[in-house]
């Protein structure tokens, strides 16, 4: 098995879109921050998340639940009730970041089958492993900092199954290693689930342009001409030495399709959209175009090309209409 | 309550590097955190340079502890790591899961540093389990949360807070210095160099907000808990880390050493000492970059 394609479910509509549109696997949260899209109106309760699986397993799909930000001491039983209620349910695997939760869930559900999240910031097959012999981790979602000749070498020297993100929103930072969002509000991915949080975000129109702030901050500027998207903290303009410029990433998405070939090559497991909070026309599209890349790089890796058919697809969807392959080309860092 | 003097997280000339570590002899800190733990391409010092420092450092009676690489990318990373987890004659403090494997599996105790994401009691007992003797919270967590995490801590388990410095806040791939100088990571000449404090990124309104350090990303603010002393000590804090300066960091180490002597601390005459305006938002709970105690604390 290689290359499954992991799409992204926020509601039960979503879920059924990728589906529906030959998604491998779905991946979904609970309605609160046990994972690390807490967003308002996103989500699955009990009733939803059951109707979503069958809906999978009747089509010989499968649901991961994502349980990834970190327990906190005063509501550690939230987390640990939400992996009871993923073995209850019968979900195909839980995606964690934290070691104490994966013990709970080893000592409790031994037959639960447990990936380790992005958000757990492993980048070496030294840190997977780790995961593998005390956790009997079955996958490992690698942080999008690896160039991809590094990426073949956590495979080769590891059991665990390798999944990578392929398209969608990008993180710079290392996933599960940035504070950047609660420096500024007070919420970070870790703790709240979220990355600059909808409810610290403030547009205002001004004499100099539209401003975007965060909890007050100046996150960017907007000419007349230019296009505003949203603010998130790490893809705002920033004066550095006089300059004012993306100083850490331009609003830009994702998007690996060029590197499909290598990827099968080197054995990678699974690729996954990112974008849960997305809506279900962005799921149906992304869900397409992929399924068709994967089914024609393993039909013929050496003839594949992406169409620009596809590549206009995603780039309608992608943050800011533009795309990079991020770390995975080393020129990019 | 001591005091540790955490890694050097910016890139100093071997002199500058040298003539620190000299001085630091003489402080009144009972630890000292050796080692890169931020760039691999940060050289000028290399692994043996770092272990001769250590041995003078122990001799002047300080307890060394080397810091790990916080963010492994390559093979030859992975060198350095075994290199320091085999050398065996100091703590080490693991910054990430793959040296918790190689520390654990050689038997040796360690630190288990503050980018390792210990944010409950389990996930602290599972280290506990693996030989850790020591741990710092994430920079993030707050005094409530923290308080409530002690009410369990595993027996023997000693508490280290980062209590001054720039917070570290998010490592990259990408190097952000080499991007202002718009030059590619591989070939960076060393732009950190001229940046002993780091590259302040300022908004747009010229609000100081965030300070760059090679892949490094810090806040601009200067994470200040001098005015929290008898909070730290209600909740029998082991150490508080001091994170390294290019100026004045004996002044700032001494002020701290006073307080907890006694005297009382002037926060005005410790912020004329830093780099960037206090903050100590993350400690109650709110946005890290605000300010909450005001003026003078009493300490």
């Amino acid at each position: 098995m290689s290359l499954d394609l992991i799409c992204p479910a926020g509601s039960l509509v979503s879920l059924k879109a990728a589906i529906d549109h030959g998604a491998d696997a779905v991946y979904m949260g609970f309605r609160d921050n046990t994972n690390a899209r807490a967003f308002p109106g996103l989500n699955f309760d009990e009733a939803q998340a059951a109707e979503g699986l069958r809906y999978a397993h009747d089509r010989g799909r499968k649901v991961l639940l994502a349980l990834n930000t970190y327990p906190q001491p005063d509501t550690w039983s939230r987390w640990t009730g939400a992996v009871d209620r993923a073995a209850k349910l019968g979900m195909d695997a839980v995606i964690l970041a934290d070691a104490g939760l994966m013990r709970y869930a080893v000592k409790n559900h031994p037959q639960l089958r447990l990936h380790l999240s992005v958000q757990g910031s492993a980048t070496s097959y030294e840190a997977v492993n780790f995961y593998r012999e005390h956790f009997g981790i079955q996958r490992a979602v690698l942080p999008r900092v690896l160039s991809l000749p590094q990426v073949e070498n956590v495979v080769q020297h590891t059991d665990v199954e390798i999944e990578l993100f392929g398209f969608g929103g990008l993180c710079v930072m290392v996933e599960g290693r940035c504070l950047l969002s609660s420096y500024c509000t007070g919420e970070s991915p870790n703790t709240a689930g979220v990355c600059s949080p909808p409810k610290a975000v403030q547009w205002k129109d001004t004499p100099a342009g539209l401003e975007s702030r965060l909890n007050g901050v100046l996150l960017d500027r907007y000419g007349k001409d230019e296009k505003a998207g949203y603010p998130t903290l790490c893809k705002g303009r920033f004066d550095v030495g006089g300059e004012t410029y993306y100083a850490i990433e331009e609003p830009t998405s994702l998007n690996t399709l060029d590197l499909l070939p290598e990827m099968l090559k080197i054995g990678i497991a699974a690729i996954k959209i990112e974008g849960r909070q997305r809506s279900p026309a962005y799921v149906t599209q992304v869900t397409k175009v992929w399924r068709a890349a994967i089914d024609a790089v393993k039909k013929n890796a050496d003839a594949f090309k992406p169409t620009p058919a596809w590549q206009a697809e995603l780039n309608k969807l992608s943050e800011g209409q533009s795309h990079t392959l991020g770390a995975y080309h080393r020129p990019w860092k | 309550m001591d005091l540790s003097l955490g890694p050097l997280l910016y890139y100093w000339s071997r002199d500058d590097v040298l003539a620190f570590y000299d001085e630091v002899r003489h402080w009144p800190v009972a630890r000292v955190y050796l080692g890169e733990s931020v760039c691999s391409r940060r050289h000028l010092l290399r692994l043996p340079d770092w272990l001769e420092l250590a041995e003078k450092l122990a001799a002047a009676g300080k307890e060394v502890v080397l810091s790990t690489q916080t963010l492994i990318e390559s093979e030859s990373d992975l060198k350095t790591l075994r290199r320091i987890v085999s050398d065996g004659r100091f703590r080490v403090e693991a910054n990430e899961w793959g040296a918790v494997r190689l520390l654990s599996e050689a038997g040796v105790p360690f630190v288990a540093g503050p980018a390792l994401n210990v944010y409950n009691h389990e996930t602290l007992a599972v280290l506990a389990g693996l030989g850790a003797e020591r741990w710092l919270p994430p920079v993030e967590m707050s005094r409530a949360t923290l308080a409530s995490l002690l009410e369990r801590l595993p027996a023997g388990m000693e508490t280290e807070v980062f209590a001054y410095g720039r917070l570290p806040l998010a490592y990259s791939a990408r190097c952000f210095t080499a991007r202002h100088y718009n030059l590619p990571k591989d070939d960076c000449q060393f732009r950190c160099l001229d940046h002993p404090d780091g590259l302040a990124l300022a908004t747009r309104e010229g609000e100081p907000f965030l300070t760059l350090n090679g892949i490094q990303t810090q806040s601009a603010g200067v994470y200040t808990l001098i005015g929290e002393l008898p909070a730290l000590r209600e909740l029998k804090i082991d150490s508080l880390r001091l994170s390294p300066q290019s100026h004045h960091m004996g002044r700032v180490v001494e002020t701290f050493q006073a307080v907890l002597a006694g005297a009382s601390c002037d926060t005005d005459k410790l912020a004329r000492i830093m780099p960037g305006p206090p903050v100590d938002g993350y400690w109650h709970g709110r946005a890290g970059l605000e300010k909450t105690s005001q003026g003078n604390a009493t300490c």
